[in-house]
């Protein structure tokens, strides 16, 4: 039972973080039709900044310059290179964004070296949170579970309560209209393309440390996260969120199994589950969980 | 019967490349530049089948070494199946083995992924491609595990005396079935399916209308690159003796996208240079410097940025330029262009490998170049190849403006004559 229950919720945690990760690609991807490949990049370069943060100033700083450092790149990134491919259409973007991680990843490796950096849980938040039934639960963990709930609260009232939020809905729908009504769409797209890559720079100051920080943190994380969206329907959030604890549950569930079929034990099995599941559900439902969009 | 004018040129370009193929290695006899040679005849097979997705087809696939790798694994193991004496084949039918391999693979993850078009099936074959991946590492029975499967290619009897013991003896069939593979997969395009697939590329709704089902036609496409794929992949076994997990991992999917690309989507040679180019940079590059990811990256993203066609497009934009006789007024400003874009790449490196040595434990941080040596840790270094880098880019934009006036030029006359 207790075990049950600790597993659900380091599920639940895990799937928050696939969804801070899922939730950018997917605004993204829904306001500017980019699929961002190098989304995982930059939950890489939020964890190895966070580290060199920390050890300079400490992890509190590090929890919100990191994001901003990743947010800046990320509008960079846009400004200047897919603003410039964008005329070539979206499979140049994609290329272009998958060409960005290779480079992130060899400048990762070049600047930060090939092991893994000791980027650790700050102190006052080591050691257990409570106990169920004999087994205790992490500080660590509520704490990343709080900082999710946080992000995406505020995320959820800035898109629907304030201004900028409701200019950036139009802009998903009626970019035309939006820009006839004066206002700048190309700098509403930068705005969003920072503030994904925030978001994912995020993930990787709360992931980095409870995870591991190395240079194939992305290439690990990735195509998770792609799936998420495709299992979800392209462009959904809603859908994204439900895969993303789907997810997150499932991989946290099937790695501390030890139940075997057929001579592969479950745990054995964990890394393929996710894929397997994305083929099926294309099987029998080609537009995702909650996806709109057949084509 | 159709009459159909003898094509004169496309005879003179295949005879051509049978004859450089042939030759190659009678011109580049070392050691070295034959393995190269071997795997850039492998990588070109490769390449243009994935062409077959990307360029002909509009399909981008971030996992086309599913193929070429589950090829290279069912190949190895029938080749040490051969080697027991379990199962008659001679060796240079092997490629048919992974070829029929790659296609079976195809049909059965060609259904799923086919169903959707566009950034959906880049993501499909992303999954189906980990998906793969994943389960070379969990059942270790047919994929080895961590070490892979080696395998030995000398097996039985030699056949006039060939055994395919020596380097040289497996260059020609790897050269061999690079030829029948390029000719195969050209004639492809000729047909109604390469036909259809440019069209389900260009406007799928349409080609709808015409009476086709699109995901059929993606379908087919699929599954025969996938044969081509399986066909490179038996030859890079049995070019190295061995079939690890990396033969199906991201990496390779990745890199045969890149080589594509960098070669020029839009033609069908275009991927020929590409394969060329990027084996190159793996092999003879990754020799010298252990950035090499680095620089083929940056590479990779100016080619995106900057020439969308690929080296291909940049050659034949100087086709007619050279017709009219007017290459001669752009060799100045190229000239001049390369120069710079030299000096900013030698800034570039310069800053690149500082950084590198600095970052690796306990790497001599002392580098010597042109018998000028230099500590990176000190400061005065960086200033200067910074320096040397800003002066490059600076020099290189003149030099871009230059250029694009002088074409300019010569494109409004040319057009200005035509009309």
């Amino acid at each position: 039972m207790e075990f049950v229950l600790v597993q659900t919720l380091n599920g639940i945690s895990y799937g928050l973080l696939l969804f801070m990760l899922s939730s950018g690609l997917t605004l993204v991807f829904s306001l500017m039709g980019v699929l961002n490949f190098a989304h995982a990049s930059f939950y890489m370069l939020g964890a190895y900044f966070a580290y060199q943060v920390s050890v300079k100033i400490g992890f509190w700083p590090a929890l919100v310059i990191a994001p901003l450092l990743v947010a800046a790149i990320g509008m960079l990134v846009e400004r200047w290179g897919l603003r410039t491919v964008h005329k070539y259409g979206h499979v140049a973007e994609l290329l272009f964004t998958f060409g960005l991680a290779y480079l992130i990843e060899e400048a990762v490796h070049l600047i930060w070296g090939r092991l893994a950096v000791e980027y650790r849980v700050p102190p006052e938040l080591d050691g257990p949170l409570f106990h169920i039934m004999g087994s205790q639960y992490p500080i660590y963990r509520g704490f990343m579970m709080l900082v999710s709930v946080t992000m995406l609260v505020s995320i959820w009232l800035a898109l629907t309560r304030t201004r900028i939020g409701l200019v950036i809905q139009a802009a998903l729908t009626h970019p035309q209209t939006v820009e006839a009504l004066g206002h700048n769409v190309p700098r509403v797209f930068m705005l969003v393309f920072g503030g994904g890559a925030a978001l994912a720079g995020l993930a990787g100051v709360i992931g980095g440390n409870a995870f591991v920080t190395e240079p194939g943190m992305a290439a690990a994380v990735g195509p998770i996260i792609f799936v998420i969206v495709v299992v979800g329907g392209m462009g959904s959030l809603a859908g994204a969120f439900i895969a993303s604890l789907l997810i997150g549950c499932v991989q946290t569930f099937a790695v501390s199994l030890d139940w075997a079929i057929g001579g592969i034990s479950i745990a054995q099995a964990a890394p393929v589950l996710p894929y397997l599941l994305m083929v099926l559900l294309l099987i029998f439902r080609p537009k995702g969980l909650m996806g709109t969009r057949e084509g | 019967m159709r009459y159909q004018p003898l094509n004169l040129g496309r005879w003179v370009l295949w005879s051509a490349t049978a004859l450089v193929l042939l030759a190659a290695p009678q011109i580049f006899s070392a050691s070295f530049v034959l393995t190269l040679m071997t795997q850039m005849g492998t990588m070109i097979i490769f390449a243009l089948s994935y062409n077959m997705l990307l360029g002909q087809g509009g399909m981008l696939s971030f996992g086309h070494a599913v193929y070429s790798g589950l090829g290279a694994y069912l190949s190895v193991h029938a080749l040490n199946l051969v080697g027991h004496g379990a199962f008659p084949l001679p060796l240079p039918l092997l490629p048919l083995v992974g070829g029929l391999a790659g296609l079976a693979f195809g049909i059965l993850f060609g259904y799923v992924t086919t169903r959707r078009a566009g950034t959906t099936f880049a993501l499909i074959s992303l999954g189906v491609g980990e998906m793969v991946f994943a389960c070379s590492l969990m059942l270790p029975g047919f994929f080895g595990g961590e070490a892979g499967i080696s395998t030995n290619r000398v097996v039985g009897q030699p056949f006039l005396g060939i055994s395919f013991g020596p380097a040289i003896q497996v260059y020609y069939l790897v050269a061999f079935w690079c030829f029948v593979c390029m000719a195969a997969m050209f004639a492809l395009t000729q047909t109604p399916l390469g036909r259809m697939a440019n069209a389900v590329r260009d406007n799928p709704e349409r080609a709808e209308f015409v009476g086709y089902n699109t995901q059929h036609v993606r379908f087919l496409q699929l599954a025969l690159s996938a044969f081509f794929a399986g066909v490179s992949g038996a030859l890079s076994c049995i070019n190295f003796e061995i079939v690890s997990a990396e033969n199906v991992s991201a990496i390779r999917s990745g890199g045969v996208l890149v080589a594509t690309f960098i070669g020029g989507v839009p033609f069908f040679f275009g991927p020929i240079v590409g394969a060329v180019v990027y084996i190159f940079f793996v092999v003879a590059l990754s020799g010298f410097t252990k950035a090499w990811l680095l620089y083929l990256g940056l590479f990779f993203l100016l080619m995106v940025l900057y020439a969308p066609g690929g080296i291909a497009s940049i050659i034949l934009m100087q086709i007619p330029v050279i017709r009219a006789r007017r290459f001669g007024e752009l060799l100045l400003p190229y000239a001049l262009a390369a120069a710079a874009a030299l000096v900013a790449l030698a800034g570039l490196i310069g800053m690149v490998e500082m950084v590198y040595r600095l970052s690796e434990q306990g790497a001599n941080t002392v580098l010597t170049v042109f018998g000028l040596s230099f500590d990176a840790r000190a400061t005065p270094p960086w200033i200067a190849f910074a320096a040397v880098l800003v002066a490059g880019l600076a020099a290189l934009r003149h030099a871009a403006r230059f250029v694009s006036a002088r074409w300019d030029a010569i494109q409004q006359s040319l057009q200005s004559r035509a009309a």
